[in-house]
């Protein structure tokens, strides 16, 4: 019986346009966040620092940009692929709206300085909770499409899109469990070593599961179409379909080579990080070879030259990935700008160009007309290149050569380059460069925005697409086969099995490092935060610091020697969160307390030239303004209690007397180097936390000797 | 103070499962997978991959399906 219903593709079009103007603030926000980093000056006012612009760049291009067009995509393939509308155009509409109130929050709290400091999952709890709250409708309006569908098997773009939904839900809910203060601030859940664990458990499956499977999805989808063949091998992507979900799972660890975290996760995430070359190299070559015998098409479509650089990029990144994840490349290329580059070849290249040709391929489709003008998206095509290519290649030689500075020793066992800012100015050029990269990109943007406005003017939206198709009947006995035809038909198994196989992996990663408290050794003399230290490191959290700056000294000559002794699982023990950073735009800082006195850290907040000629980082007035607000100091302490953290039980009462004493006696000593100030100010307490950083082992060294 | 890093997990018993675990549950996916793509029929395959083309009900659609 064949039946006749409609495919709703204002719900696509509403995602495929907000995807647009998302993308274009998150690019824009990056270009000024690169700009920051070669004019200081650039960092403007409190709200717009380098540290708080950066997770609002982030945040915009992975959830608002990349995230909008997963669902534009997955919207129109699913109601295609299951031959059904998608199951309720309410929870449609809840999720459009819902996740772009999300954006909204984010864009408006980050810069406010409300951050969980931990990197792509910065938004504060209300926000983790409307995200979740979200993900849920997005889930029972895909489950519940599959449930009415009247095609009876699943194509491996759903399988993507529900390990996806899956995985992502696990991810942030168990990354995101925290304390909260009030209703802008919180404590992680986890402190230092777990943290970490936990942390790049989520940040690498973030990048697995929200900028890998759903896009793989939308190439089996949009390149079969596009090209207007099947996809070359079908087999193949079941076979890279489970290997890579369940891989990648376990590849997180390569985040954290040579730091505190114990060896043998390091080891496990090396191993599987190494592994998953096969997998992703398997859907990317099922995607180029989708277009054998169609070469001569990529020359002409610009729809298809965006998917082959897009396809080209993943391959590029996902063989870099595994390298990487080496324990000696990785001691070369982690802190530096190589891992930068590295993430842009996936995020501009992958992600950006798959949804440029999706954006070409779409609009026309849905506004039932030709594309404006295929030059322009050519000229888009070029551009967009282009600016990949300055983007990344600067920063791949910026990166290497800035490690081989900070490892070069004189013949007499000196470092060569003592101030790390000189590494840093040596590959100025480099960030001009990419910000020059960055524009070029931006451009091809624009010009795809003028063709779509362009395009949509010529056409008229099909809101309601009329389709037809045979009824699902009911199977009267079970067919044979086996367990994959079988999960084929069983969506909601298919649903169980995925999460099993992602928690197993989840799981046997953390447990250990979790039940066993033999595993973090404590090191006597690491005491909890005076809170006036307490404070500080909130704003440290809150300005993010941890976006330039480590805390995190690997065991090689070069570091201990640069920053003194490396650091040890132990000493992060009452660290919520962890702040060990990934990025060295400027030097670490485990060892910075007590390396300068508290006048250098007072003139360098408020003008780091001072200290630094050319130096990089922005200005902190406000911090000098701002009067540290001691009304929370009971409840950050009470909250640290509940997880654990070692104060006496009476001392929430009498915290803010131990915060005054001790800002009193930094202003005194401050006072002795000729600076006059309060102790009510922020800059006091930040000043306090920079003193202690690292410097709880050094009490025990003195004690030994 | 290597002993800060060393031997994290050493006091652990029977900690080398852990990673044997993970491995022997991704490899058996694996094999489950191979042995399916190798078992399953061409034209359920061809079934599969055509399902992006076709739009419109398919000829060959679920009442005419292989199984």
């Amino acid at each position: 019986m064949i039946e006749r219903f409609q495919y709703d593709n204002r719900i696509v079009k509403n995602f495929l346009f907000i995807t647009i103007l998302w993308g274009v603030v998150g690019m824009l926000v990056g270009l000024i966040a690169a700009l920051q980093l070669v004019v200081p000056a650039l960092n403007f006012s409190e709200w717009t620092t380098f540290g708080r612009i950066r997770p609002l760049h982030t945040n915009a291009v992975i959830f608002a940009f990349v995230g909008n067009a997963i669902f534009a995509g997955a919207y129109y393939s699913l109601q295609r692929l299951l031959k059904t509308r998608m199951f309720s155009d309410v929870l449609s509409k809840i999720h459009f709206w819902g996740w772009q109130l999300i954006i909204v929050s984010a864009a408006i709290t980050l810069p406010l300085g409300m951050t969980q400091g931990k990197e792509y999952a910065e938004l504060e709890w209300p926000i983790d909770i409307a995200i979740a709250l979200i993900w849920v409708v997005f889930g029972i309006n895909m489950i519940g499409t599959i449930l009415k569908r009247r095609e009876r098997h699943l194509y491996v773009a759903i399988w993507f899109y529900i390990a996806t939904w899956v995985t992502v839900a696990m991810l942030h809910i168990v990354n995101s469990i925290s304390i909260p203060v009030d209703i802008g601030k919180s404590y992680s859940w986890y402190a230092g070593v777990q943290d970490a664990l936990v942390q790049w458990w989520y940040g690498h499956n973030a990048v697995a599961f929200f900028l890998t499977t759903p896009f793989l999805g939308l190439m089996y989808y949009f390149l079969p179409k596009a090209a207007n063949r099947p996809v070359y091998s079908y087999k193949l992507s079941i076979i890279h379909f489970w290997s890579l979900i369940f891989i990648y799972i376990w590849a997180g660890p390569h985040h954290l080579l040579y730091s505190a975290l114990p060896e043998w996760a390091q080891s496990l995430g090396v191993v599987f990080s190494v592994m998953l070359i096969a997998p992703s190299w398997g859907g990317m070559l099922n995607g180029l070879l989708t277009l054998r015998g169609a070469w001569d098409r990529v020359r002409e479509d610009p729809v298809l030259k965006f998917f082959v650089v897009a396809v080209t990029c993943y391959g590029m990144a996902t063989l870099e990935g595994p390298l990487l994840s080496i324990k000696s490349i990785n001691a070369i290329a982690h802190y530096t700008d190589w891992i930068v580059a590295h993430v842009h070849i996936g995020g501009i290249g992958w992600n950006g160009f798959m949804v440029f040709g999706m954006v070409y391929w779409l609009v026309p489709r849905l506004f039932g007309t030709k594309l404006y003008s295929v030059g322009l998206a050519n000229a888009h095509f070029w551009l967009g290149t282009l600016g990949i290519i300055f983007y990344a290649v600067p920063l791949y030689f910026a990166g290497f050569f800035q490690s081989l500075m900070w490892q070069q020793f004189t013949p007499d066992g000196y470092l060569v380059y003592k101030n790390f800012l000189d590494t840093v100015l040596e590959i100025k050029y480099a960030y001009w460069l990419r910000a020059m990269g960055g524009s070029i990109y931006l451009i091809g943007v624009f010009i795809m925005v003028y063709n779509v406005v362009k395009t949509v003017k010529a056409g008229k939206l099909i809101a309601n697409e009329d389709a037809e198709a045979a009824a699902l009947e009911k199977l009267t006995k079970e067919p044979g086969g086996h367990w994959h035809t079988w999960i084929e038909r069983r969506p909601i198994q298919m649903l169980v099995w995925s999460l099993v196989a992602v928690a197993i992996g989840g799981i046997l990663e953390m447990v250990p490092t979790f039940l066993v408290k033999s595993n973090v050794p404590t090191i006597s003399s690491v005491k909890p935060y005076t809170p006036l230290e307490l404070h500080g490191r909130d704003i440290y959290v809150m300005e993010g610091c941890y976006t330039c700056h480590s805390q995190m000294i690997r065991p090689f000559r070069a570091e201990t020697e640069r920053y003194g002794e490396y650091s040890k699982a132990g000493e992060f023990v009452y660290d919520h969160p962890f702040q060990w950073g990934s990025k060295r735009t400027g030097p670490d800082l485990h060892r910075v307390g007590g390396k300068y006195p508290h006048s250098w850290h007072y003139y360098h907040m408020w003008d780091p030239t001072t200290m630094s000629p050319g130096s990089l980082m922005p200005a902190y007035p406000h911090l000098f303004e701002n009067v540290l607000d001691t009304t929370t100091t009971r409840r950050k302490i009470e909250a640290m209690i509940t997880l654990g953290v070692p104060y006496d039980t009476d001392f929430p009462a009498r915290a803010n007397a131990d915060l005054m004493k001790q800002g009193q006696g930094i202003v005194d000593e401050l006072r002795k180097a000729g600076v006059e100030t309060t102790a009510d100010r922020d800059i006091i307490a930040l000043i306090a936390y920079l003193q202690r950083i690292g410097t709880d082992i050094k009490v025990a060294e003195a004690h030994s000797k | 103070m290597l002993k800060f890093i060393k031997h994290h997990m050493d006091t652990i018993v029977g900690i080398g499962i852990y990673p044997v675990l993970s491995f022997v549950i991704f490899f058996s996916i694996f094999c489950f997978a191979l042995l399916y793509v190798w078992r399953a029929r061409r034209t359920h395959i061809d079934h599969m991959a055509a399902l992006p083309l076709a739009d419109a009900p398919s000829p060959n659609g679920p009442q005419h399906h292989a199984e």
